[in-house]
């Protein structure tokens, strides 16, 4: 595989306490592609992404070793708040914070004292969501007023306003209706120029339109990663073949 | 299987008597307002609030309870308030892991139930004698601040736990510390529940007699507090002096201090109600 990886995983071991939850797993995550992981409920891939940027060390149970190498430094031996202000996460639910629009985009870049002007980063970050001619004569109302699908793009947008290198996405159409899913999913095809995106969904369609490369998890394991068009019309892996053929999962 | 007719009686039965008894707990409150308003009426006047206790019935007045009042649970709030509201953080954000942190989880949870005469008995050891603090408003403070901090550590943490994660994996996920996310996030939305914590446990206080009487509040006092250091009495307590006299018009005077009390305790709910109504809005825009 190309060797313009942002992100590459090696050996990479989860557990839950005793009971382990991604087996050995080698994964290249590149450089302004879309990256899907895909795979049936529990199968690991929710779990493998949080541990990318450490959101996973909140699980009291939770611990893993390998190596995530992120731009040359291991992930698991960086601090997490580092880690966290270069690699952005949107969640499967909208979790917009109870303040205005305006604010919820400028908290992340105040709190680490980035100089810049806020007016204009609202903006931008706004335009980049695909948001801004919805709310831009409402900055200063409460983002809880949006629809479940704006939220979602304001939380897109309130992670671009950090200016990641990296965009997590862990289910985030899951809970929006087809309409605003079409809307994140041309986002997603929008944000790849400047940013590497992996994102999690147990659609397959959604991974086939919006992926560059998937990868296929089952019980932990990365059963197969590759190109999305091999993946979808010429799997290697029985697994993967029933999966994508819905005969299970 | 029941018919329809059968379910529908059940029903009424069950709203008249849930009615009947809502009713009930209100009539017996407008009852005891209007026997105490009757007796109390008598030497409800601006000179009763103006003037010292005296053995003379027409003389006597409430001015020292008071001021008394007023200065303790302003004390005692300045006291409580902080300490609860931080403890509350640390016991729900910071965590204490294993065992230590169930032992002082089920421990904080069961000082609340603490008779409050167990606490006088505690003040007076601590403060009044070890600490050399007399007799004092400061004594008084404290002591009242431990019989309510359970209080206000166990709603607090409540309002707390209220936070939904998702807002907290929210701001951690912009690469927020544990302090950002708790002072931005989780305290602001917080606050209106942790403040109702406050105004039930300060109500309390505000009440209390017992545990006064043994930190040696007196009954006697012809002047208002100046200091922390000063001696003190409280509204409940030249109340139970009172309606304890065998005179049947110190039983009215009784009364009126009773009034006087309830009218103490219901403006400050309203002050804390306005606050919180406040804060509860600046969380929502």
């Amino acid at each position: 595989m190309s060797n313009d990886s942002v992100m590459t995983c090696r050996n990479l071991n989860i557990f839950y306490g005793e009971k382990q939850a991604v087996f050995d797993v080698d994964l290249d995550i590149l450089r302004n592609k879309v990256t899907a992981i895909i795979g049936p409920s529990g199968c690991g891939k929710s779990t493998l992404l949080r541990s990318l940027n450490r959101m996973n060390d909140f699980v009291p149970t939770f611990s893993m070793n390998g190596n995530i190498n992120f731009e040359g430094n291991n992930v698991l031996e960086q601090d997490p708040m580092v880690v966290r202000t270069r690699i952005g996460m949107v969640f499967q639910k909208p979790n917009p914070f109870p303040k205005t629009i305006y604010n919820n985009i400028i908290w992340g870049p105040k709190i680490h004292g980035h100089k810049v002007d806020y007016d204009q980063l609202v903006e931008e970050s706004l335009r980049s969501a695909a948001l801004w001619d919805e709310v831009k004569d409402r900055l200063h109302d409460s983002a809880l007023d949006l629809s479940g699908g704006q939220q979602q793009r304001l939380c897109i947008a309130r992670t671009v306003a950090m200016k990641p290198e990296v965009i997590l996405m862990d289910e985030p159409c899951s809970a929006l209706d087809p309409r605003s899913t079409i809307r994140i999913e041309d986002l997603i095809n929008d944000l790849r120029s400047d940013y590497s995106i992996v994102i999690v969904t147990h659609n397959m369609q959604q991974a086939a339109r919006v992926s560059d490369y998937t990868a296929f998890f089952y019980e932990g394991e990365l059963i197969e990663y590759g190109v999305t068009d091999g993946i979808f019309t010429n799997p290697k892996e029985k697994k993967t073949e029933d999966y994508i053929t819905g005969r299970f999962g | 299987m029941e018919g329809f007719s059968g379910r529908k009686r059940k029903e009424k039965i069950f709203k008249i008597a849930c009615f009947g008894l809502t009713f009930l707990s209100v009539i017996i409150l407008i009852v005891l307002l209007y026997h105490i308003g009757q007796a109390g009426s008598k030497y409800l006047s601006f000179k009763f609030l103006d003037s010292w206790p005296s053995r003379f019935p027409h003389k006597a007045g409430i001015k020292a309870g008071i001021w008394g009042t007023l200065w303790l649970i302003s004390l005692t709030a300045l006291i409580s308030v902080p300490i609860g509201i931080f403890s509350a953080l640390f016991l729900e954000e910071y965590k204490i892991p294993g065992k230590l942190g169930k032992f002082v989880e089920i421990n904080v949870a069961n000082l609340a139930g603490v008779p409050s005469i167990v606490y006088g008995l505690l003040g007076l050891t601590i403060f009044v004698r070890f600490l050399g603090l007399d007799r004092s408003l400061l004594s008084g403070a404290l002591t009242l601040s431990l019989l309510i901090l359970p209080v206000i550590i166990v709603s607090s943490r409540e309002a707390i736990k209220s936070v939904p994660d998702a807002i907290r994996f929210g701001a951690y996920a912009l690469g927020a510390s544990r302090y950002q996310v708790v002072f931005w996030h989780v305290l602001p939305i917080a606050l209106p529940g942790i403040l109702t914590g406050v105004i039930l446990a300060l109500s309390r206080a505000i009440g209390e007699t017992a545990p006064l009487i043994i930190v040696g509040a007196l009954t006697y006092i012809s002047y208002t507090p100046e200091s922390i250091m000063d001696e003190f009495t409280v509204l409940p307590l030249q109340i139970y002096n009172w309606a304890s006299r065998p005179q049947e018009e110190f039983h009215y005077l009784a009364a009126g201090g009773i009034i006087v009390l309830l009218g103490v305790m219901l403006s400050m709910n309203f002050i804390a109600v306005v606050i919180r109504q406040k804060a509860s809005k600046k969380v929502k825009i």
